[in-house]
């Protein structure tokens, strides 16, 4: 008799439709990303390494270096911040509550929570309009159109994606390992940073892909808080840039097939990772079960 | 010696209006294995968690060494604990483990590496060096666990229920080897139980709690002999216990009229003097107790000995001896005795369920727990 596997049957829907919308397109940018650009938009069918050449543009170097500044400084910044709230979060009694708080921003439109923050960080904005009234500047600062600007609003942005499997990681944390720490003389904070951040490595790498990769291709944020100014400037903007204004199709293809790549890589890295973390810690057995074969020592 | 003397002074830890720990005073000897006895919730844990400094007392102190420690921080008490759950880091492995006490207090790498090895020896976990504690057994964590908490070289070892996760046979043995290692190392071990046999087993002295107090403190012998009440009785051991009215007092010899099997003979123990007419709580053990078929044989019994006739209502066997509940004619009271399996040196045939059978004790085997009123 055959066996029917339905589980090709049930993902073949699912399967399909990633087919059709995501890897044929990834395909179809990396195909043009070897051809030559219309002057009229679109791309010849011709073999060419021209576009990747132009990847070592100076400007685009340069947005390439500021883009990686930005991704990085913004999520550290997320993660350090996630990590005590994740925490609190963890060892609180409303933990309902607070993962509600976390979820709330999410019902307001994200263009919506950004113009917010253009209201926010404007010449005559809130803050301007706080620190004048406390008397503590008498002129508006500008803090709209700056990397600092851009690097506060991603890592707001990208805040819950570290909290949540942060906090999914820190609840399972036996906190009386914490206690032993004491116990064999460490600190509080040095209890914190020997036991449980080990303990949490799995949490904190998964908030990493959550965070990185998203900010890395952010193209809104930087356009609206940073405004195009120097040092801003990242690499969703050139593409976006290069595709509407300049109308060449091939370049900014090289551009997000490298970014694919580039991702892939940091996936790859942390995923092998993961594997070996999962690896150590698995099996983990239960001391009724092991009790048992004891004493083989 | 290298232990520390603890002592407990007017202790009380309230949580809300919750009593865990009521005014408790305690001393214990330095180099002594002493046990907290009591079923959960009596304050024993807590006690323990006080020790080691994660609870803070409401009111009273702990001296170590005649110092005041209640205002020390964990981790700068010369004390350590072997946890319930053992506790080992899962990201370091048994090495790491064992050496993490020595790291924190930046010792010379040399020297770690002397100590983790001799501790490892002392505990039989040399060659595990490199694994991680989920590729360990239960006995084995608990190995680590205490070869972590012996590195600092404590003056005060405390032991959260260390064996409760163990199964028998191998709690027998991790017992035997605490006692050994305590034996080598010389310092106070302060045991948390609730299991009396661990606690019975290799103590010098132990202290059975019940609702924050401490009711007896006492070496094993006395604990499980002469209880200091109903409690203690009733808690360490199975027990049967009786009330009876005092009828005549000679010294140390007592007889009193009882509910459950007329009149009894006991003897008094030497702090406790009851008089003609006082109600006295008395018990005797079940293994103290013989039971037959037959009315028990001359040599056997004679006028110092309480006899009793009832009919078996319950057996149950567990091995090497049978548990049976006795019904004694007249009163319905239930008596518990143990039948050992000595089929043929002993009285008699087998007794079955149903069987009408005589039971006797000596008097010098009954214990007066307490004087109920007089």
């Amino acid at each position: 008799m055959k066996k029917t596997n339905y589980g090709l049957i049930y993902t073949s829907f699912g399967a399909i439709f990633l087919l059709l919308f995501f890897v044929l397109p990834l395909i179809i940018i990396l195909v043009f990303s070897f051809m030559k650009a219309d002057v009229n938009a679109g791309v010849i069918p011709e073999f060419s390494l021209e576009a990747y050449k132009s990847l070592f543009r100076p400007d685009y170097g340069r947005a390439l270096a500021d883009t990686v500044i930005i991704t990085c400084i913004s999520a550290a910044i997320a993660i350090a911040v996630a990590i005590p709230c994740a925490y609190y979060m963890a060892v609180s009694r409303h933990q309902t509550f607070l993962l509600f708080l976390i979820i709330i921003p999410f019902w307001t439109n994200f263009l919506v929570r950004i113009f917010a923050w253009k209201a926010i960080l404007e010449a005559n904005g809130f803050l301007n309009l706080l620190l004048q009234r406390m008397g503590l500047v008498q002129e508006p600062v500008i803090f709209l159109y700056s990397r600092v600007a851009v690097i506060i609003v991603l890592a707001y942005t990208y805040l819950p994606f570290a909290i949540l499997p942060l906090y999914s990681t820190i609840e399972k944390f036996d906190f009386s390992l914490l206690e032993a720490g004491r116990d064999l003389g460490c600190g509080h904070i040095e209890a914190l940073f020997r036991i449980m951040l080990p303990n949490i490595r799995t949490g904190i790498s998964t908030a990493l892909v959550f965070v990185l990769i998203p900010i890395f291709g952010q193209y809104v944020i930087p356009e609206l808080i940073g405004g195009g100014r120097e040092g801003t400037f990242m690499l969703g903007q050139k593409i976006a840039n290069s595709f509407f204004r300049e109308r060449n199709w091939p370049v900014p293809s090289a551009f997000s097939s490298l970014m694919v790549g580039l991702t892939l890589m940091i996936l790859l890295f942390l995923m092998n990772r993961h594997r070996f973390l999962k690896k150590r810690n698995k099996n983990e057995i239960t001391p009724a079960a092991s009790a048992g074969s004891g004493m083989e020592s | 010696m290298k232990g520390s003397a603890v002592r407990i002074e007017n202790v009380t830890k309230t949580y809300g209006d919750f009593c865990a720990v009521d005014n408790l005073n305690l001393e214990i000897k330095s180099g002594e294995f002493f046990s907290l006895l009591g079923p959960s919730g009596c304050g024993k844990t807590t006690l323990l968690r006080m020790l080691a400094g994660f609870v803070t007392p409401t009111s009273g102190a702990i001296y170590l060494d005649n110092k005041n420690i209640v205002d020390v921080p964990p981790n700068q008490r010369h004390v350590n604990t072997v946890f319930q759950n053992y506790a080992l880091f899962p990201h370091l492995n048994i090495y790491d483990n064992v050496a993490f006490p020595l790291r924190i207090r930046k010792e010379d790498k040399k020297v770690i590496d002397r100590k983790v090895q001799e501790y490892l020896n002392l505990v039989q976990l040399t060659g595990k060096e490199s694994r991680f504690p989920s590729e360990l057994s239960g006995g084995q964590k608990q190995r680590v666990a205490i070869a972590r908490a012996l590195i600092n070289e404590p003056s005060v070892l405390l032991l959260d229920e260390p064996l409760s996760a163990l199964d028998a046979k191998l709690r027998e043995h991790m017992l035997l080897e605490l006692d050994a290692i305590h034996d080598r190392i010389g310092i106070t071990f302060i045991f948390v139980t609730h299991d009396q046999e661990e606690a019975l087993s290799v103590s010098d002295r132990v202290a059975v709690m019940n609702k924050g107090h401490a009711l007896q403190v006492a070496p094993p012998f006395e604990i499980y002999e002469s209880p200091a009440d109903a409690f203690v009785a009733d808690f360490i051991g199975e027990t049967n216990l009786f009330e009876g009215k005092v009828t005549r007092v000679d010294g140390e010899w007592v007889e009193a009229e009882t509910q459950a099997f007329g009149p009894v003979k006991v003897t008094a123990d030497d702090d406790i003097y009851p008089k003609v007419g006082d109600v006295i709580l008395m018990t005797v053990r079940p293994e103290k107790v013989r039971i037959t078929l037959a009315p028990p044989p001359q040599e056997k019994y004679d006028n110092k000995h309480n006899l009793v006739q009832g009919q078996v209502k319950e057996l149950i066997y567990v091995g090497f001896q049978s548990k049976c509940s006795i019904k004694v004619d007249g009163s319905g009271f239930i008596m518990h005795a143990v039948k050992p399996h000595i089929k043929y040196s002993d009285e008699g045939p087998e007794i079955d369920w149903d069987d009408r059978v005589h039971f006797w004790w000596h008097a010098n085997d009954a214990y007066i727990v307490e004087i109920v009123e007089g």
